[in-house]
């Protein structure tokens, strides 16, 4: 049972515009996410999903538009100022992004470092709890990077991007090069995590199956600009593409083995 | 969050040591609060309540700092209750308590800090050294057989890409090339002035240069250069494809890779870098007999009549045969560090850094053995 989410947003882009050279990604596109909910971004390629990711985390400074995040202007701030809105936030990167000369536990303490005076052990706890969270094995925290499989090192990357607590969670294709099994996995772990640490989850995607189990809301990049609602609505919708990504032979598989497990919840007797 | 305030109160009740933990239980707080909890050495078998009532907001690292306290004190062997736990916490509690543990986290340290871990260092670098030299061996044995192969059948050398390859190599280095023998001829000629002139033998600057350029500093410095600006390209561009799996694919599609890209690499810096050579020698002694007019006076075909006095062609081809066997060692390592780069785009900058020093280091060596053998036959 999903709360409805609480309508204030966290995150607020306005009359957003990139442009690469000659081409246009974004037209005036709007979005608001709200705290607590889980928001899945999807769209074809090179609809420009990470390029919005990346605006919004300051990476990609846009052609036009406003972003406010926690009620205050990235755009406008100075850069000690974006570095305390920056500490709030945590980002998984497509491959993990983990610095390969580091082990995972050093990682994870990179940005404790810079922030905190911590003592050496409560800082190797933290990491290990990090560690943990992220559903990876203890063994794992005195690993190089390139020692670890490829869910593992996303794993790695949520750890690093969970060490300070962060209010919200950038995800970029958290489940792509993945198998079913761990994508599945991997969705659950973000969707338990969402709801005990209470946060906010911005997840680009184009993994149909991590829509339909973790997002309260889906927003779709169609013709520069994005359309939000809930899935029920998204799934009404009857713009072209959209109609073609979730009621083609996939979309219909992935809702229909959603209907299948709700109706197996509601069949159960406890 | 400067503002953010936690404290752990300690009182007795009944016998009972009541830790009451209060504000803000946050990573800020959190250096504080972790001194403060290992201070705490209540008597053992002393019941321990942590009550949690007062908490307004606490994140993983307060909550892992609680669940912590309990799990040591509980392995001390004081029963310890936690109490008050708000409904809205207590997901993270149950995620914290899922995910934590005492186990110490592991970090491996560098082991040559220590005299046993140097030598073992030593002896490892020195065995790597030797299986490198070993299969650097076998690579060129390697094209070696191929081009023995491919004179067998001529026509199965690529001739665009070896003609692609010598623009690369050839024609796009002769900005650098031409710049800096012009300024090498420049600098010796000016040093060699100032010294001969002492003793009334200015004259004496044009053989001084002429047999430094030619027999060695043309060639050293354009093996140098190359070694530098292709050498580390062929690194570059094999192990990019390496990482790509170009390599790969080119097998399973049946191309020998070594056919396709060690040869024409090979084949055009042979033929390059003596033409290089022949142009860095050039301009070499332009800049030098420049040089010679400003500071001595010393006039274009009076330049000329000293140096055909000077230096026969025999000094000039001293020069230029050392350039094949340098364009051999360069393009070799070149291609061969490529082939050793492995799956990683970080592997790509190491190996390239690898092939120009070793590229370098033995161009310097072999134009050690080609003096010793030169003088050897009194050439």
């Amino acid at each position: 049972m999903k709360p409805a989410p609480p309508q204030q947003p966290i995150i607020s882009v306005r009359g957003l515009v990139n442009r690469f050279g000659a081409e246009t990604v974004h037209d005036g596109l709007d979005l608001e996410v709200y705290a607590g909910e889980v928001l899945g971004v999807v769209g074809g390629s090179g609809t420009g999903k990470s390029v919005l990711l990346r605006t919004i985390i300051g990476l990609n400074r846009p052609a036009e538009g406003t972003i406010e995040v926690f009620g205050t202007d990235l755009l406008a701030l100075a850069e000690s100022e974006r570095r305390e809105i920056e500490k709030r936030w945590g980002v998984l990167f497509q491959e993990g992004a983990l610095f390969s000369s580091l082990t995972v536990a050093q990682n994870i303490e990179v940005p404790l470092k810079e922030f905190y005076d911590l003592p050496r052990g409560l800082m190797d706890e933290i990491a290990a709890l990090k560690i943990g969270l992220a559903g990876l094995p203890g063994d794992a925290a005195a690993k190089f990077p390139a020692q670890l499989s490829g869910g593992m090192r996303k794993r790695a990357g949520l750890a690093r991007a969970l060490a300070l607590d962060p209010e919200i969670l950038f995800l970029d294709e958290p489940t792509s090069g993945l198998d079913a099994i761990a994508a599945a996995e991997f969705d659950q772990l973000i969707r338990d995590l969402q709801q005990s640490l209470g946060l906010t989850v911005f997840m680009v995607t184009h993994d149909i199956d991590s829509l339909f189990a973790v997002c309260d809301r889906v927003a779709v990049l169609v013709d520069k600009k994005i359309r939000v609602g809930t899935l029920d609505q998204i799934l009404r919708d009857d713009h072209p593409w959209i109609r073609n990504y979730f009621h083609g032979p996939r979309g219909r598989a992935a809702s229909a083995a959603q209907a299948g497990a709700a109706r197996l919840a509601l069949s159960d007797p406890a | 969050m400067a503002a953010a305030a936690a404290t752990l109160v300690a009182t007795e009740e009944d016998k009972t040591l009541v830790l009451k933990a209060e504000g803000e239980w946050l990573l800020a707080t959190a250096a504080e609060l972790d001194r403060r909890l290992r201070q705490l050495d209540p008597p053992p078998h002393q019941p321990i309540a942590i009550d949690l009532g007062g908490l307004d907001r606490i994140d993983s690292a307060g909550a892992w700092l609680l669940l912590r306290a309990e799990l040591e004190l509980t392995a001390r062997g004081n029963p310890v209750e936690l109490r008050n736990l708000d409904p809205t916490f207590a997901p993270l509690f149950e995620q914290v308590r899922a995910g934590g543990s005492l186990s110490p986290v592991a970090h491996p340290r560098p082991d040559h800090h220590t005299l046993v871990g140097f030598l073992a260092r030593l002896g490892a670098v020195t065995l790597g050294l030797c299986a490198r030299t070993y299969r650097l061996l076998g690579f060129f044995g390697l094209v070696c057989a191929t081009m023995m192969r491919l004179t067998l059948r001529p026509g199965r050398l690529r001739l665009t890409a070896m003609v692609a390859q010598m623009e690369q190599t050839g024609v796009n280095a002769l900005a650098i090339v031409g710049l800096l023998a012009f300024l090498v001829g420049v600098v010796i000629a000016y040093q060699g002035a100032d010294q001969l002139r002492r003793f009334g033998a200015e004259i004496y600057t044009v053989d001084l240069l002429a047999v430094g350029i030619l027999r060695e500093l043309g060639v050293l410095m354009t093996a140098v250069i190359i070694a530098g600006r292709s050498g580390s390209a062929f690194t570059a561009e094999i192990g990019t494809m390496r990482v790509t799996e170009e390599i790969d694919a080119m097998r399973t599609l049946g191309l020998d890779p070594v056919e396709v890209l060690v040869v024409p690499r090979l084949l055009a810096l042979l033929l390059t870098l003596p033409m290089l050579t022949l142009y860095a020698d050039l301009m070499g002694l332009l800049g030098g007999s420049l040089m010679a007019r400003a500071a001595l006076g010393i006039a274009f075909p009076e330049f000329l009549s000293e140096l055909r006095n000077a230096v026969g062609t025999r000094t000039l081809w001293i020069g230029v045969v050392k350039a094949p066997f340098f364009a051999a060692i360069i393009a070799m390592i070149g291609c061969y560090e490529g082939f050793q780069v492995s799956r990683s785009a970080e592997s790509v900058g190491r190996q390239t850094t690898l092939a120009v020093v070793e590229a370098i280091f033995l161009v310097i060596v072999a134009d050690a053995a080609f003096s010793v053998f030169f003088s050897v036959l009194r050439v």
